[in-house]
């Protein structure tokens, strides 16, 4: 236990000048935009002395030094800041938001997985089947479907003709109250308040959305599974396994999947950092109060506090993320943190 | 706990006084709550913070008082519009103005603040104060009225306000019915204020303290905000709607789906395309938006557009029509093909060009460019709903006179900073419309030496002059419309802009009625109510 625990103790120090090259780059960055932000604030009545009174007010007619040491202190404080155009602070907008992004994401990556792992497993198993071929289908039109045209295609057909679905409204409909606030995650806000009903409201909410994403996820997830499955599957171990009269399910599950599982997690980890950016046009058809429309919004009119906001708590999430994939490494494969590894 | 809760809300016990109600959907439709969705983001209930964008104008409107309003007409397009030749009284009851011009006298109304304690003339001064000193917008607006400092304003008694100006000026009330010089509760605000924030900026950005309509009860940034009635308002008829929810909803084709189905009532401000689709199956109003026109703007400071030639030719090969059907579906009013004689004040006014390339030919030949010459056409992606379309015609027009354009995009924020800050664009579109509906205010923005909208760097020393002194000049003065009429003269001459079409401000209704369209391109609930009514 004392390799693994150095090892997990070596991957988040690694995070720390990650992290901070994150603060540099995004500082620098968001000043390199092409865009002026005291223009863009002034409104649309701006005369070049209230262009000026707002570049003081935001602080911006200071040199980038001293604007990047106000930041840091800033930071150390806990504080991301203002953004001028939501008028909010960063870190409650973040608050707010990034739940409502990941509760989406990792709904429709859970439903993906659900569909995906299962399938790509059949169709190694039985590869040339139907179940194969439907692997095959399912995988080409999941890549091929853009996700706001699949969303604006299931609001079409499941609201708008059906009536089936609730209206693409955000995360709850008007019948409902939000559950009081803990994590942030509806569902389980919800559950732990023992609200049932805006639990299950929540839930309606979250299926169109969740689908037309898990339609999207779920090709990479299935092709890795069944790439990995193929290869496990043809590897000396199993080959061993079987000659030695073990049960198949044994060998299936117990060697091969287990083997397979590794490269299925880092792709994982792979698709939920690309989920969480291509959710921004989902959020959109979906008016869903995310983290990418609220992103996108703030680089359009150099909101530098919300942008480098944005950023961080990106980059922040992704160090987690990769950390926490490293940690399911090491339940999965025993070598982890060993010399041997 | 909160499924009691929830019965409780449903009984209706809780309708007025609880700030988290949410309606049944049912009860939507029954008359008492109205559902709006529009894509625009509402990001302050504080009109004089910086950075507040247009869509929160609508609260200042809806929230607040003013003292005085515009009144109510037909509007082109069918439904209601704001009426700026007539004004009428919302917070002030009646207005006197001295006979040199100088000195407005208001007597305010028996109102209360939405905390019940009365509205005074201490409070209204308290306001004025502090949109003239924030800085910013407010501040510059005011000035357009001759509002400039504190001392203008003073409070004589609880019920008599007095504004003293500087110049007599056909702008100053009008000046004081746009959103800008809302009436805010003083002292409500000022037991908020703190030594580093004297206005009361944090506070006032989070709630509405007025004497209006509507306050706001609930306000989730960037989905959606519920207004509820205020019962006791004076500044005009009290509202149908006792509770009005305006949820952000991004995508066109989601809104639609929504007004369609009639889940929501008014979908706020929808594209060109989806109304001119929609208005088969609903109500759709599309007003064309007063003074405010869609230009093509010539850099004047740059080599090909010095010469008025060139900008004559290309006024004359612009294919006016198809941007129209292109850009706009038809929404909105044409601006060409107008008489060469200028014979009133109207304005916007359609210009004398159309669509004529033997015309633009014979000024192509007589320019100094007979040749041609290559030139960049810039437009904002943020507006590329409309540029993009007109700007590929204008690219292929122009060709057939020698013109070769290349396009650029320029993104969000840099491109205010590039085609309005800067002035560096040397062809572009851009769109302005100002809030006080005269010609003179117009060219005030966009015609005048550096003004912010005069984008393509326009000079002319008898524009300047006859802007400078028409603009605070009455309208009835016997000088008044020949020099308008000169300015047009001058301006369709030297042609620094050309006018394209005006646009139009398009609204799906299905379920309400009551719809009026505002200058400031928000949605005014106060005037709504359920269809049936």
């Amino acid at each position: 236990m004392g390799a693994r625990g150095t090892a997990i103790g070596l991957r988040i120090a690694q995070a720390i000048p990650v992290l901070f090259g994150v603060i540099v780059i995004s500082f620098l960055l968001t000043r390199a935009l092409p865009g002026d932000p005291a223009a863009q604030f002034a409104g649309a009545m701006a005369t070049p002395e209230s262009i000026e009174q707002v570049r003081t007010s935001l602080g911006l007619d200071k040199p980038l030094v001293q604007q990047f040491g106000l930041y840091l202190g800033q930071l150390a404080r806990g504080d991301l800041g203002q953004s001028v155009s939501t008028g909010q602070p960063v870190v409650s907008e973040l608050a707010s938001r990034l739940p409502a992004s990941l509760e989406l994401t990792l709904f429709a990556l859970i439903l993906s997985c659900a569909v995906a792992i299962p399938l790509g497993v059949l169709a190694a198993t039985r590869p040339g089947s139907w179940v194969d071929q439907l692997c095959r289908l399912l995988v080409t039109a999941g890549v091929s479907l853009p996700t706001f045209f699949t969303g604006i295609m299931l609001v079409y057909v499941f609201y708008y003709l059906l009536g089936i679905a609730p209206s693409p409204l955000g995360r709850l409909d008007f019948i409902y109250l939000d559950p009081p606030h803990v994590t942030g995650f509806f569902l389980i806000d919800a559950a732990l308040a023992g609200d049932w009903e805006t639990w299950f409201g929540a839930l309606r909410q979250l299926i169109l959305p969740g689908v037309t994403l898990a339609l999207f996820t779920l090709a990479p997830i299935a092709r890795m599974t069944r790439a990995a499955m193929l290869s496990a599957l043809s590897a000396d171990y199993v080959r061993t396994a079987r000659a030695a009269g073990l049960a198949p399910r044994k060998v299936l599950y117990g060697y091969a999947f287990r083997n397979a599982l590794l490269p299925v997690v880092t792709t994982l980890g792979m698709v939920f950092s690309f989920v969480l950016g291509a959710n921004v046009l989902v959020e959109k058809v979906f008016a869903w109060p995310g983290i990418g429309s609220y992103a996108v919004e703030a680089l359009v009119v150099s909101d530098y506090a919300a942008v480098q906001g944005f950023v961080l708590s990106m980059a922040l999430l992704f160090v987690l993320l990769n950390l926490l994939i490293d940690l399911a490494y090491s339940v999965i494969d025993p070598r982890f943190g060993t010399s041997a590894k | 706990m909160s499924t009691t809760r929830r019965t409780f809300l449903k009984t209706g016990a809780a309708i007025t006084a609880m700030p988290f109600i949410h309606a049944l959907p049912a009860a939507a439709g029954s008359g008492d709550t109205l559902v709006a969705v529009t894509a625009q983001t509402i990001n302050s209930l504080d009109l004089h913070r910086t950075g507040t964008n247009r869509a929160s104008y609508a609260v200042a409107i809806n929230c607040y008082d003013r003292l005085v309003t515009f009144g109510t007409k037909e509007a082109p397009g069918g439904g209601l519009s704001y009426d700026y030749a007539t004004l009428e009284p919302e917070l002030a009851e009646s207005w006197t103005i001295s006979d040199d011009g100088m000195v407005i006298t208001f007597t305010l109304k028996d109102a209360t603040f939405q905390d019940g304690s009365p509205v005074t003339a201490e409070d209204v001064k308290w306001s004025f104060d502090r949109a003239v000193t924030v800085g910013g917008f407010p501040t510059v607006q005011m000035k357009a009225g001759g509002l400039e400092r504190p001392d203008q304003f003073e409070a004589v008694d609880a019920k008599t306000f007095v504004v003293k100006l500087d110049r007599p000026s056909k702008l100053s009330l009008p000046d004081l019915a746009v959103p800008v010089p809302f009436i805010i509760n003083a002292t409500l605000a000022k037991a908020n204020a703190t030594a580093d924030d004297p206005w009361a900026m944090e506070y006032l950005h989070k709630n509405t303290i007025g004497s209006g309509a509507y306050k706001v009860t609930r306000w989730d940034a960037g989905q959606q905000l519920v207004y509820e009635r205020n019962e006791s308002w004076v500044g005009g008829p009290v509202p149908s709607y006792a509770r009005v929810i305006m949820r952000e909803v991004p995508s066109a084709a989601t809104q639609r789906a929504l007004v369609e189905r009639g889940d929501v009532q008014v979908a706020f401000d929808i594209p060109d395309k989806d109304a001119a689709e929609l208005a088969d199956k609903l109500t759709v109003y599309s007003t064309p938006v007063e003074n405010c026109i869609h230009t093509l703007c010539l850099n004047t400071i740059f080599e090909p557009f010095r010469d008025t030639n060139v900008r004559k030719a290309i006024a004359a090969v612009v294919p006016y029509e198809a941007i129209f059907q292109a850009a706009a579906y038809g929404r909105g009013a044409p601006l060409w093909g107008g008489p060469a004689e200028i014979t009133d004040t109207a304005w916007p006014r359609k210009s004398p060009y159309a669509t004529d390339p033997a015309t633009a030919q014979e000024f192509v030949a007589a320019s100094a460019y007979p040749d041609g010459f290559e030139t960049t056409l810039s437009i904002a992606t943020d507006l590329a709903s409309w540029m993009e379309p007109a700007a590929l015609l204008i690219q292929e027009a122009v060709a057939k006179i020698g013109i070769t354009v290349e396009l650029e995009k320029i993104p969000g924020a840099n491109w205010r900073t590039a085609s309005l800050v800067e002035k560096r664009l040397p062809m572009h579109l851009e769109n302005f419309g100002g809030w006080l509906n005269t010609p003179d205010y117009y060219f005030f923005w966009a015609y005048q030496k550096d003004h912010l909208f005069n984008s393509s760097n326009y000079f002319n020393e008898e524009v300047e002059a006859l802007t400078n002194e028409t603009l605070h000049m009455a309208m009835d003065d016997p000088e008044y419309a020949p020099k308008i009429k000169r300015m047009f003269e001058i301006a369709f001459e030297d042609l620094p802009r050309i006018p394209l079409y005006q646009p139009a401000l398009n609204v799906a209704v299905n379920g309400a009625s009551g719809y009026e369209f505002w200058f400031h391109r928000q949605l005014d609930i106060r005037s709504l109510s359920p269809a049936s009514a």
